[in-house]
């Protein structure tokens, strides 16, 4: 089976691209399934149902980190794919830090970015985006041709290995080029073992327990305070 | 990227039966048109050529360049002008230009200057490097993109998916990008459009159903589509000012019509 990540910002695009590509596996007589992580409510699980009839199991990270929920349970994701004998499994995550990405080495990883959100957003995005295998961009029917041009090239500049994708979530022009990819995308047999491309944030601190008020006082484990100097 | 020849190998109409037109070559400089009710499938031939289709879009058709099915991440042929009419961008005019010029590395002292002299050829209102790109109008702005496409883009494709009007002198904009050694493709529902272009594809049912040479006598109704544009515009200039419709005017148009009908 493939496993595949999809990142992104909020409203980026994912769960818009991704119909568009399984659309066109679909057609091809592949089975897909997928994942969606999310620490709020989320409408996507409907989305994937009601438009594809694919079978989806949505996971709510709630107090915890997201990227950490979604490690932990990257394996039942799996095997879920794997109980629907399912080709190809997905799984869209709600990175929101920016701090770290879901990406998994030896599966393939997406992240998907948007035209909208201005140039200098590859530059801000940092593991999310220069762990990627490829990048997804949307909302190119939104900004000039030109202003096209330079975002992909910030994008490929910030992670120079990776595949750029032009797409446009609404109308799906540029999926088959990402189709052309997850079809290369690696075949793996187990998730146990494998390694993530980039660690985590060690948070272990008062208020990842829950802790609400604020001082010193209240503050415990692992705390870094600024070094407040003007700039 | 410099290319002589597009070539499309048909594929099927949605209901999987064989396209009329069986190939269709495009040569650098042609303009083609894209014609036929909605639905019928321009999007797709566009969104084909965009993605150097090889038999794994919907439309089963292949796109050969040169000869040749290149690969469609290492080489972009096309670029896009989309029916957005302003830039997102926090820049100032030149900046801008130079900022493209830049990551397609072509900058030169005089790129703005040359980009802003195009610019200028199409838009109504003359545009400087000192305006900010969040103050143009939209026939500025979509001056702006074309000339950009022209010059800086350096895609020897051009795509056009037109919806509705553009706003700006459309003919000359296309024809500009066809000097640059461009080939056009529009799809579009305008009938001036569709005439300013040498060659029109109709599409039926997803299919290219019929392949049409224009000639003299289609290119003398253009000469009269543009005047009924030209009249057009004026009624619409002057019903924005805030003027009303009288006796005069209808007279005007029904001598109009006259002159039309007699010549
Ligand atoms: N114009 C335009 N809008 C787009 C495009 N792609 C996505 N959108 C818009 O962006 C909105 C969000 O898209 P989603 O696919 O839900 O984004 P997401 O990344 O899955 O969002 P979350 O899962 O909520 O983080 C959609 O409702 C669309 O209106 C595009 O290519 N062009
Ligand atoms: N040859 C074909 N085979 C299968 N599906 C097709 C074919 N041609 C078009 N389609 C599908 O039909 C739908 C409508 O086509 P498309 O968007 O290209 O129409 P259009 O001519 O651009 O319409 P409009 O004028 O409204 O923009 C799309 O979903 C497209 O993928
Ligand atoms: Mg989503
Ligand atoms: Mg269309």
């Amino acid at each position: 089976m493939k496993f595949i990540t999809v990142a992104g910002p909020p409203s980026s695009g994912k769960t818009l691209v991704l119909i568009h590509l399984i659309r066109l596996l679909k057609d091809d007589d592949l089975r897909v399934v997928v994942g969606k992580i999310d620490c709020h409510e989320t409408a996507d699980g409907a989305l994937f149902k009601e438009r594809l009839g694919i079978p989806v199991v949505v996971g709510r990270s709630d107090y915890v980190c997201p990227d950490h929920y979604g490690v932990v349970n990257a394996e039942e994701i799996f095997k879920f794919g794997e109980a629907h004998e399912a080709d190809i499994t997905i799984v869209e995550t709600a990175g929101l830090c920016h701090r770290c990405a879901p990406a998994i080495k030896g599966c393939m990883a997406i992240a998907v970015v948007d035209n909208v959100s201005g140039i200098d957003t590859p530059r801000k995005i940092g593991p999310m985006l220069t762990t990627a295998d490829v990048v997804v961009i949307t909302k190119g029917d939104m900004v000039s041709q030109a202003e096209r041009e330079v975002f992909r090239s910030n994008v490929l500049e910030v992670n120079p290995d990776a595949k750029a994708v032009e797409l446009n979530g609404l109308t799906g022009m540029g999926a088959l080029n990402l189709k052309r990819l997850v079809l290369d995308a690696p075949e793996i047999d187990t998730l146990t073992g494998r390694e993530l491309r980039h660690d985590m944030p060690s948070a272990v601190c008062s208020y990842c327990e829950g802790e609400t008020k604020i001082g010193s006082d209240y503050q415990m484990g692992n705390i870094i305070k600024m070094d407040v100097k003007e700039v | 990227m410099d290319i002589n020849e597009i070539k499309i190998v048909s594929g099927a109409d949605k209901n999987g039966n064989p396209e009329a037109v069986e190939e269709l070559i495009i040569r650098k400089g042609d303009i083609l048109v894209l014609a036929g009710p909605t639905g019928s499938g321009k999007s797709l031939l566009l969104s084909d050529i965009e993605q150097l289709a090889n038999g794994d879009s919907p439309s089963g058709r292949r796109v050969l360049v040169d000869g040749k099915i290149i690969d469609p991440f290492s080489t972009r042929i096309t670029a896009c002008l989309s029916q957005n009419m302003h830039f997102v961008m926090d820049l100032d005019v030149g900046s801008f230009i130079n900022l493209h010029a830049k990551s397609r590395r072509i900058a030169t002292s005089n790129t703005v200057e040359k980009v802003l002299e195009l610019a200028n050829d199409l838009a109504g209102e003359p545009l400087s490097a000192n305006m900010h790109l969040a103050s143009l109008s939209g026939g500025q702005s979509r001056a702006l993109m074309i000339s950009d496409a022209a010059l800086i883009s350096n895609a020897p494709v051009v795509l056009i998916d037109e919806i509705e009007n553009a706003g700006i002198n459309k003919t000359k904009g296309i024809q500009l990008l066809s000097t640059e050694g461009k080939m056009v493709l529009i799809a579009t529902h305008d009938p001036t459009l569709m005439l300013t272009a040498q060659k029109r594809i109709i599409f039926k049912n997803g299919a290219m159903a019929k392949l049409i040479q224009s000639n003299d006598i289609e290119r003398k109704h253009l000469q009269y589509f543009l005047e009924i544009d030209r009249v057009l515009e004026s009624f619409k200039q002057s019903l924005r000012n805030g003027n009303r419709l009288d006796e005069e005017t209808l007279k005007a148009l029904i001598e109009l019509r006259g002159v039309n009908h007699g010549q």
